[in-house]
């Protein structure tokens, strides 16, 4: 006789590892998500903001009567209405500015019924500037009679780091071989594909209430209630859906106080929202930086010692751009043993743009430098670099001179993997031998390496996040979570954990984590950090439902709750799957019993890390990953033009919680770095931006994306969820170098600038066949 | 104030008659006027692909187009391709294939790649590379959404 189905028993699988889809990616396929850009409220006016168009100057005069006459003007704002609500990381900024520090600096501000009538207005505001002599290289900002743009920021200094671990002369005197070059990184800018765009409104008790792109809602309160001279908690932030981020929204910019003094000041909800001209003049750009860089080996290839000197052009303002050396000096530190190191960096006020947080943060400037020289130090000792690499690579166990302790530690593995996929050490051979040899077009391959915190970083106090999580009388979930989504897949992250303790379908989870008057605490969403710190909250919270419900199901059953396990939607025994009672079921019992219970569980996940602390000597991250990247390129040599033909990628990621998105991930990583590599840079000329842009400033588009083969690599990190690892930075910060070593490989010319576009490779080439005197300098 | 003008068209299989100024776009005719969102803005020159929708069975960037150029023409625009039930395949090929991130780009890159798709059986891989050239996307890497259209053309043959 057949068994009913119901009866079948019910087999223990795992989610951990599967594809799992974005639950909000249906929507967003059909044009059904709205979008903070999409948003309209009742009574909402348009805002918009007049920029200064000129880089430094005096405002001698500004009138705005006329633009406030026209008819369905609400107000019109300038500077004297923030004076003194000075905001930014070292408060040096304000909303409307009585002063030009940059070109994009926000002078005045309307809100109008409709944005046409709001452009008029802005036609209708006069203003008479007095142009002043600018800075615009952090060379010429430290020049003794320079201008200066800061009255109580002397000498144009912004933020210093300083980092010394050793005697470097000593180490110097040590080395057999030293490599001492000057790297130049150049601005590029995030290019999210939402425009910037916030909505604020004041209810009749004065809270606001700010709709925002924020990834960070939590400091985002601290960090804009001075801009407004409010208390940070008459703050609530709603996260709607956004278009992209990638740290570009990990602060405050003015055209967010804007928006809530305009909607102050009107009483009514205000939206203000760039335009793609706006965002390229007005959002944040990667921090540009010169690195002086030297690292030395003995003759046998063992490192010696490595020093960095930066100066950071830190623009007109400090967002998190001038910050980014707690970075680069990890990776000075902790790229490879490297026993002696001294990192000194300065971030120099200029009449620039100014830098936020871009996904690498600080690290893809500084790789760019060590994974450069690690190749030339190869060369210089004659040696496969693959092997010079493995000579030097950490290994489990050991410990930065920072003090960074890598518990699970796999770069050997990564670089192993990486070299046999791509066979890249008979392929470095035979394109060198090749590069004597006629031809238009060379092939090139280059490996680089680096690390990054992949267990959060602990900059801030806490680098927690909370958790609550409810379960219904139907056995669906909601998990409240500080964790902000923006595209980057925690949502699936969370649901796959959440579905995999209590054993119920994925669909059955929802997630709130839009508004910070509901959720709990989170840093946000930077430094690798959400599927880490959010996942092992989301784990933590699901766990004690899990158990409260299984010690439930034993009370009812009197079958012991260990012997108890959660399975498709049913309470099962552990040993044979059998079905005991339907989870819903079982959920509606506690609910309606004598003494009636509810599942619904708090948790407040504080990773086990140090703060980093003012010596910059603390174990800042829960957990640290490597990733190797081997570049495989073709080179036309008459052209210059630089095709990538395949990127083989080695990561420790710790364990593959959703293989799909960590998948997306990594190739939207890879594609944000070929086009720092290869094509982006926004062109200044005395602080202008000339191509403001898409048709001139070029991201990656289809047909440029090379064949990728990613390969994951499993360390089982201990304090992870399952193991996991963050993993989202790693595939950016790696990807520059592996271009410029695979160029190397194929021409014999090194760059020190990127972006390697076209007219800079051709006019290398070029000038090298008028010189013919071997290896270029400086480009 | 701008002249204005009342114009008629099919949207989405349904017919529609607004009265729109004459200078306004028709990107901007479909997400203010009509409220139809899922078309979205991202650069407003032509350059992204964000906005694409099909006007009598071709792409077009509506951001570029005039709205009195709909006057008597059909429209459809990534809200018409799903039916009641169901999302088109295009559509569901992108959800499966986990081609999409923060899915701001995607109405117009499935909108274009349905075209792709429809209008060549036998697109190669270098066709539909080239046919997405005009859609920027920032967070995939275009990888997983060339996969999902692909996924979609060999279904179809």
């Amino acid at each position: 006789m057949n068994r009913k189905s119901s009866d079948t028993p019910i087999e223990k699988t795992t989610l951990i590892g599967k594809r799992v889809r974005k639950p909000d990616a249906p929507d967003k396929a059909t044009g059904k998500t709205r979008y903070i850009n999409d948003m309209v409220l009742p009574q909402m006016l348009i805002g918009k903001i007049l920029h200064a168009g000129r880089p430094h100057a005096e405002i001698v005069s500004i009138d705005v009567s006329a633009a406030e006459k026209l008819p369905g003007v609400h107000c019109v704002l300038t500077g004297k209405d923030a004076e003194g609500l000075r905001f930014g990381f070292v408060r040096d900024n304000v909303a409307l500015k009585n002063r030009v520090r940059c070109e994009h600096d926000e002078i005045a501000a309307v809100a109008a019924e409709t944005e046409e009538i709001a452009d008029r207005a802005m036609a209708l505001i006069t203003v008479e500037y007095r142009d002043l002599p600018g800075v615009f290289t952090p060379e010429d900002g430290r020049e003794k009679d320079a201008p200066q743009i800061h009255d109580d920021f002397p000498d144009n200094k912004s933020l210093h780091f300083e980092f010394r671990h050793g005697d470097l002369a000593a180490a110097e005197a040590a080395s057999e071989i030293i490599v001492d070059n000057v790297f130049r990184v150049h601005h590029v800018t995030h290019c999210c594909m939402g425009t910037s765009c916030a909505i604020a409104d004041f209810d009749s008790n004065g809270k606001l209430t700010i709709w925002s792109q924020t990834q960070y809602p939590y400091n985002y309160k601290m960090d804009l209630a001075p801009a407004l001279g409010m208390h940070p908690g008459d703050i609530r932030v709603m996260q709607p859906p956004v278009g992209g981020a990638f740290g570009s929204k990990l602060d405050v910019y003015p055209y967010e106080p804007i928006a809530a003094l305009l909607a102050k000041k009107t009483g009514r909800p205000v939206k203000v929202m760039f335009s793609r001209e706006e965002e390229f003049r007005s959002s944040p750009t990667r921090q540009p930086a010169v690195i002086h860089m030297r690292t030395g080996c003995t003759r046998n290839g063992t490192l010696t010692f490595r020093s960095a000197d930066v100066l950071l052009d830190n623009g007109a303002y400090t967002s998190w751009g001038p910050t980014i050396p707690v970075v680069m000096m990890r990776t000075t530190t902790g790229h490879y043993r490297v026993p002696v190191v001294h990192f000194n960096a300065q971030a120099i006020y200029t009449n620039n743009p100014y830098a936020g947080s871009f996904r690498g943060y600080g690290n893809v400037q500084t790789t760019y430098a060590t994974a450069q020289q690690m190749d030339m130090l190869a060369e210089q000792l004659d040696m496969d670099p693959i092997d010079f690499h493995l000579k030097n690579a950490q290994q489990s166990g050991e410990t930065t001179p920072q003090q960074a302790f890598l518990r699970e530690c796999a770069l050997d593995e990564c670089l192993r993997t990486a070299a046999q996929a791509s066979d890249y050490s008979a392929k470095h051979r035979r394109y060198t031998l090749a590069r004597e040899q006629q031809g238009r077009y060379k092939k090139g391959i280059g490996l680089a390496s680096s690390i990054h915190n992949a267990g959060g970083a602990k900059i801030h106090k806490s680098d927690g996040c909370g958790t609550i999580l409810k379960v219904d009388d139907y056995a669906r979930v909601t998990v409240i979570t500080g964790a902000s989504e923006i595209g980057q897949g925690i949502d699936a992250v969370i649901n796959l954990i959440v579905a995999e303790e209590l054993g119920i379908p994925l669909e059955h989870v929802t997630i709130v984590n839009d508004d910070s008057d509901i959720a709990p605490w989170d840093v946000g969403v930077h430094a690798s950090r959400t599927t880490f710190i959010a996942g092992n909250g989301a784990r933590r919270a699901a766990v004690k439902a899990r158990q409260q419900i299984l010690n439930a199901a034993a009370r009812m059953t009197e079958i012991a709750a260990q012997d108890l396990d959660l399975r498709g939607g049913f309470v099962v025994r552990e040993d044979c799957g059998t079905k005991v009672i339907k989870l819903e079921k079982l959920l509606r019992r506690m609910h309606f019993q004598p003494e009636p219970e509810l599942v619904m569980v708090t948790d407040y996940y504080e990773p086990n890390s140090e703060p980093e602390g003012a010596d910059h000597r603390s174990d800042h991250s829960a957990a640290y990953s490597h990733a190797v990247h081997v570049a495989e390129i073709t080179v036309d040599t008459h052209t210059g033009e630089i095709r990538v033909d395949r990127i083989t990628s080695a990561q420790d990621v710790g364990r593959v919680i959703n293989r799909m998105g960590l998948e997306g991930q990594i190739e939207g990583g890879i594609a944000i770095g070929l086009g720092y590599a290869l094509s982006e840079e926004m062109q200044l000329e005395k602080g202008m931006l000339k191509n403001p842009c898409f048709r001139d400033y070029k991201v990656l588009t289809a047909p440029e994306m090379p064949e990728l083969d990613l390969h994951f690599i499993e360390s089982n990190c201990a304090e992870g969820p399952y193991g996991a690892k963050g993993a989202s930075e790693l595939p950016t910060i790696v990807i520059a170098p592996a271009i410029a070593n695979a160029v190397y490989n194929a021409t014999g010319i090194r760059f020190f600038n990127p972006p390697l576009t076209p007219e800079k490779v051709a006019r290398a080439i070029w000038d090298r066949q008028q010189t013919e005197t071997g290896p270029s300098a400086d480009r | 104030m701008s002249l204005k003008t009342e114009i008629s068209f099919r949207l989405n299989g349904r017919a529609v008659s607004v009265t729109i100024p004459v200078t306004m776009k028709t990107l901007t005719m479909l997400r203010e006027v009509l409220g139809m969102t899922g078309t979205k803005y991202a650069c407003g020159e032509g350059e992204c692909g964000a906005c694409t929708i099909r006007l009598d069975g071709r792409t077009v960037n509506s951001c570029l187009m005039y709205a009195v150029d709909c006057d008597g023409r059909e429209l459809v625009t990534i809200e018409g391709l799903k039916t009641e039930n169901a999302l088109h395949p295009m559509q569901q090929s992108f959800v499966d294939h986990g081609a999409i991130q923060c899915g701001f780009c995607m109405p117009g890159m499935i909108m274009q790649a349905d075209y792709l798709a429809q209008n060549n059986p036998e697109l190669s891989c270098e066709d539909l590379r080239r046919g997405l050239e005009g859609n920027v996307c920032r967070c995939t890497g275009y990888t997983k959404v060339l996969d999902a259209v692909t996924a979609v053309v060999e279904a179809r043959r």
